[in-house]
């Protein structure tokens, strides 16, 4: 951010918008949770978690209107975890 | 050596001249871009300390998988849908107590992190109860009544207290934190044309709050 120029302010509205898709979404993943979707029941559950944490991410943590130094380390951060991940999950599976 | 003998022989005047610099800078050239990436560093670390215990948990959730989908069905829903409710409308009052200060209106910023705290603790007290609940049927860390479950439940339990119990620790420091917060706006060391401190205490909010959004669904929501 240069020097004097102001910060982008996200409006409350935008806030209160963020927040209600956030309940609408965690009030849809319970609801879901009660149908017996079987195998893919977690993968739907952690889907909605994800578009969750990304509205977050995004709007309460105003990632979105940051840096791009600030995406970057962000991804480099989950690329590490989801190696890690990944790589766990392939040497439980293949043992 | 050398460079203690070359710092000897300033006067009293230039001392007083480089005092002046320190304060004139710290005014204008404070580095929030810096401050921010290295609260974002830190949070990087948070994560990874989460991120082991999910690890953990997908371990053994993939071993277990019958077994924590029995144990899974004894947590309280409702208890945990509300936490979960409670506490993304703290990620709510956060952000708009930090776009208050932004548009310097102070009162309305003091009100908003007044409730951030009041949701942290009622997050707090819901948790208590859930965990005393947990407690009388028997389903303690140790306790006999859960150790004579299947090795799966009794590794869902160690997951769920230590998971948390480790998140619930965040919350506390995270109270801690925004009462200090909320002490700086009081005082004005927060305010309009400085309020880099209310927004990364804000982003260690917005951690805490995303690290429950996963452990919602991989605690309460199993079937």
């Amino acid at each position: 951010m240069e020097q004097g120029q102001k910060p982008h302010l996200i409006t409350y509205g935008t806030y209160v918008l963020v927040w209600l898709s956030l309940i609408s979404l965690t009030l849809l993943t319970v609801t879901i949770s009660g149908v017996d979707y079987g195998r893919i029941a977690l993968f739907i559950a952690l889907v909605i978690a994800f578009v969750k944490s990304v509205l977050v991410v995004s709007y309460f943590m105003h990632i979105k209107f940051d840096e791009a130094i600030f995406k970057f380390f962000i991804l480099v951060a989950l690329v590490t975890l989801a190696s890690i991940f990944i790589l766990t999950s392939t040497d439980i599976f293949f043992r | 050596m050398e460079k203690i003998e070359l710092r000897e022989p300033i006067s009293a005047n230039q001392t007083n001249d480089l005092a002046v610099n320190q304060v004139a800078e710290t005014h204008h050239h404070k580095d929030e871009v810096g401050a921010k990436i290295g609260m974002w560093l830190f949070l990087f670390t948070e994560l990874l300390l989460f991120g082991g215990l999910f690890l953990l948990y997908m371990a053994y959730r993939l071993q277990y998988t019958n077994d924590f989908i029995i144990a899974g069905q004894e947590l309280n829903l409702v208890m945990g849908t509300v936490n979960t409710i409670i506490l993304l409308t703290s990620s709510l009052t956060m952000a708009l107590s930090i776009a208050a200060i932004q548009r310097g209106k102070k009162n309305l910023s003091i009100l908003f992190l007044i409730s951030t705290i009041l949701f942290a603790l009622a997050f707090l007290v819901i948790k208590y109860f859930e965990w005393t609940e947990k407690f009388h049927h028997g389903i303690a860390p140790n306790a006999p009544e859960l150790l004579s479950k299947p090795n799966g439940e009794i590794i869902f339990f160690g997951m769920y207290y230590s998971m948390t119990g480790l998140h619930a620790l965040h919350v506390v420091i995270g109270l801690i934190v925004l009462s200090f917060m909320l002490f700086f706006l009081l005082r004005n060391r927060i305010n309009e044309n400085d309020y880099i401190k209310l927004e990364n205490s804000g982003l260690y909010w917005h951690l805490v709050d995303l690290i429950w959004i996963f452990l919602f669904p991989l605690f309460y929501l199993i079937h």
